[in-house]
């Protein structure tokens, strides 16, 4: 499904990722670890298209299409969404509204008509029950006051809404109580299918006891320095990252 | 980054104006220039009586000594007065028995506006009084209104068929000395909508105005004047269009509101005048004058306004806060981009006990534009208890543009409360983003973040001109973003 060669990214004139290669077939759970500042954002943030990051080298396929020429609506229209570290507040601009032009886009890229207005509120029900979404959320603004964890909640939400082939959750879990992360990881577990990707980026383990992942990476200082099965995660959270990081210099 | 953004601004910022094509209509037009005997022949082609003459010599000659105000924030090329011709008039029979009178193009330009002057066809509840160049062309529903006793006719007609109220309400809150433009305007006004509502009768539609700039180097000065008797309420809208022409065109207008006793007036304007190109060619010079009196105790009069077009725009819809407990009210989005300039606000003045004013400003300012907020909260020393509460917000587009507001506050009266919050704010690239990630293309997050900042203003509008708003503020931003 995704397939990311030798790639090379910077802002502001800096490098922040410096050859990354990772594949992603459908069906599969992908985790991405690493210290702050290792680059994961900056991968996810590329990987959806925002423009301020340049991609200097290397190539990424998406169901066989150069993503990197894709806009970023096009790649969200193509099934890719970016559960966001930090949720933007967007003040004024409903929840309802502002879900009901996402959906409208995805289906008008399919060559659908707009949805109806009652099955879109039904819609809407059945999906924030799914992640206990409290009703009075959406029908408030964009992200606005939401607290952090609401905002985390909120981006499942919405990819539920919009049921996307790839999924990156970037520190989705962080914020979260431990019933809102157990919640939010059953939403997850219950949008997977054989036919849909996840990568999660996290720095706990303790997140894929729920979510399993079946690949863990490890990312530093804008590199993959390490693949595994989960256990690598176990073995993370024990060690740290500094035998990698010694390991990588070697 | 910069580059980025310069490239979203430069792709939201190219819209277009949908409503700049010229309609071939004969026109019946006056030589350029202006001196008393145009005055005089204006009144003269409009057959009016005595008084109307004489208010007109009054206000020309006042004009004459009076100088253009300087005190805008506003870059205004001279404007050549003799170059402008004063009355044109699309060539028809004068006064209209049915809709079959009305030269076909005519009822076409205005059905391509979306103004179909046929009453079966138009939208159910709303009464219009068309107005191109001059002339007002035809009024709808005008017999079921007199049923009523609402009187809702074109200006010209009022003043023969009804010059006792033309003559009373006329000049009594905007006077013909009131300020450079309002007395150009009472010189040389061709046309406009008057509205008369009987004591304790709610107007069952609303009452609109379209107007219409059609032909060249024509000047539009029209008056609307509104009367709401005691117990009475009537809900006003008005919107305007003008081709798309290389010189600039100049639009003077009146809009004078008398509310008495317990009467209700909502007038509501969505102004799209031509704005000129994207380099700042062209464009209507937009300086309107429009004031309303709360005359009556518990009287409430209410603007509302979506200022999207004109080069130029100088406007402070005001309300004077007379009777007692009477409340006056001012909702405004103003959306400046490329070249427009806009100056526009409000002035409340208590007088009156108890009175209370509500102020929200929403200024959008995109491309090189420049977007000012000018309003004055007055309250007189016998004005106890007043009250006011502003809200002065600017939403920016990219870094070209300009935002300022001017709030002037005079409180003579110790027991008045006056409050006045301000906020400016940008659309960020990560809120862009943050939609394009949902899969919303560009153009359209800026409206549904535009439209969410307007929300407040736009919900004052009548639904179906509601709709019709947030289409044109997406339209007039096209092409912009940062
Ligand atoms: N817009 C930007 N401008 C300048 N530097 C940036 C920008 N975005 C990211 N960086 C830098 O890139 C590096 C990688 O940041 P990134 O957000 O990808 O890290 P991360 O692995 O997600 O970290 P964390 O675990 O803290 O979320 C950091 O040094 C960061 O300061
Ligand atoms: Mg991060």
């Amino acid at each position: 499904m995704l397939l990311i060669k030798n790639l090379r990214a910077s802002v502001e004139g800096k490098e922040i990722l410096k050859g990354i290669n990772l594949e992603v077939k459908a069906g599969e759970v992908h985790a991405i670890m690493g210290p702050n500042g290792s680059g994961k954002s900056t991968l996810a943030s590329v990987l959806a298209g925002r423009e301020i990051f340049q991609v200097t080298e290397g190539k990424v396929s998406y169901f066989g299409k150069d993503l990197l020429e894709m806009s970023p609506e096009e790649r969200a229209s193509e099934g890719i969404f970016l559960g966001f570290q930090y949720p933007i507040e967007i003040p004024g601009v409903s929840m309802v509204n502002f879900m009901k032009t996402a959906v409208n886009e995805q289906r008008k890229h399919k060559g659908l008509d707009p949805i109806s207005s009652s099955d879109f509120l039904k819609l809407m029900r059945e999906k924030k029950e799914l992640v206990e979404l409290d009703a009075a959320l959406a029908n408030r603004s964009v992200n606005e006051g939401f607290s952090g964890g609401e905002k985390k909640r909120n981006e499942i939400f919405q990819m539920a809404m919009l049921e996307p082939k790839l999924s990156i959750l970037d520190e989705t879990d962080s914020g979260l109580d431990i019933d809102a992360l157990r919640i939010v990881a059953n939403g997850v577990n219950k949008l997977k299918t054989a036919e849909n990707a996840t990568i999660v980026i996290t720095h706990y383990q303790r997140l894929l006891d729920y979510i399993i992942p079946d690949y863990v990476h490890v990312l530093n200082n804008g590199k993959i320095i390490k693949s595994g099965g989960k256990e690598l995660a176990f073995e993370l959270e024990e060690k740290g990252y500094d035998w990698l990081k010694n390991d990588s210099d070697k | 980054m910069e580059k980025d953004q310069d490239k979203i601004l430069n792709e939201v910022t190219q819209g277009e104006y949908k409503y700049g094509f010229v309609s071939d209509i004969e026109s019946e037009s006056i030589p350029k220039g202006l001196n008393e005997d145009v005055v005089r022949l204006i009144s003269q082609k409009k057959n009016e009586p005595e008084f109307m003459l004489e208010f007109r010599l009054k206000a020309f000659r006042h004009w004459q000594t009076m100088k253009m105000p300087q005190w805008a924030h506003l870059i205004v090329p001279k404007i050549n007065y003799q170059d402008i011709i004063y009355y044109s008039a699309p060539k028809q029979k004068v006064l209209l028995d049915s809709l079959d009178d009305v030269d076909p193009e005519l009822r076409a330009t205005f059905d391509k506006l979306g103004i179909p002057l046929d009453e079966q066809k138009h939208l159910s509840g709303v009464a219009v009084d068309a107005v191109m160049d001059s002339v007002s062309v035809k009024t709808t529903f005008k017999e079921n209104l007199a049923e009523l006793g609402i009187i809702f006719c074109s200006f010209s007609e009022a003043v023969q068929e009804h010059p006792d109220l033309v003559k009373k309400y006329m000049g009594s809150v905007v006077p013909y000395t009131d300020n450079y433009f309002a007395s150009l305007n009472s010189a040389v006004f061709s046309d406009g909508s008057f509205c008369f509502i009987p004591k304790s009768v709610r107007c069952p539609m609303e009452l609109s105005t379209y107007f219409r700039i059609n032909a060249a180097n024509t000047g539009q000065f029209e008056r609307t004047l509104i009367v709401a008797e005691d117990d009475s309420y009537v809900s006003y809208l008005e919107g305007c269009t003008a081709p798309r022409r290389d010189e600039n065109q100049l639009h003077a207008a009146i809009v004078e509101i008398v509310a008495n006793r317990n009467a209700e007036v909502k007038y509501s304007t969505v102004q799209n005048w031509y704005p000129g190109d994207k380099n700042g060619k062209g464009g209507i010079y937009n300086f309107v004058t429009k004031r309303g009196k709360c005359a009556g105790e518990n009287s409430k009069i209410s603007w509302t306004q979506v200022e999207t077009g004109s080069a130029i725009t100088w406007k402070y819809p005001s309300c004077i806060l007379l009777g007692n407990n009477s409340i006056g009210e001012f909702y405004s989005v103003a959306v400046t981009n490329n070249h427009q300039q806009a100056d526009t606000g409000t002035k409340m003045i208590h007088i009156g006990k108890n009175t209370k004013s509500i102020i929200v400003s929403k200024g959008i300012s995109a491309g090189f534009s420049n977007n000012s907020y000018r309003g004055l909260v007055k309250v007189v020393k016998n004005a106890t208890n007043a009250r006011n509460f502003s809200q002065c917000d600017s939403l920016l587009l990219g870094d070209k543009c300009g935002a300022h507001t001017y709030p002037y506050i005079e409180v003579d009266n110790k027991d008045s409360i006056v409050e006045h919050e301000a906020t400016t704010s940008k659309i960020g690239e990560d809120q862009i983003f943050y939609c394009n990630q949902r899969g919303i293309k560009t153009e359209d997050a800026i409206g549904l973040i535009v439209n969410g900042y307007a929300k407040e203003v736009l919900n004052k509008l009548p639904m179906e001109f509601a709709v019709e708003a947030q289409k044109l503020l997406q339209i007039s931003l096209e092409g912009s973003v940062g």
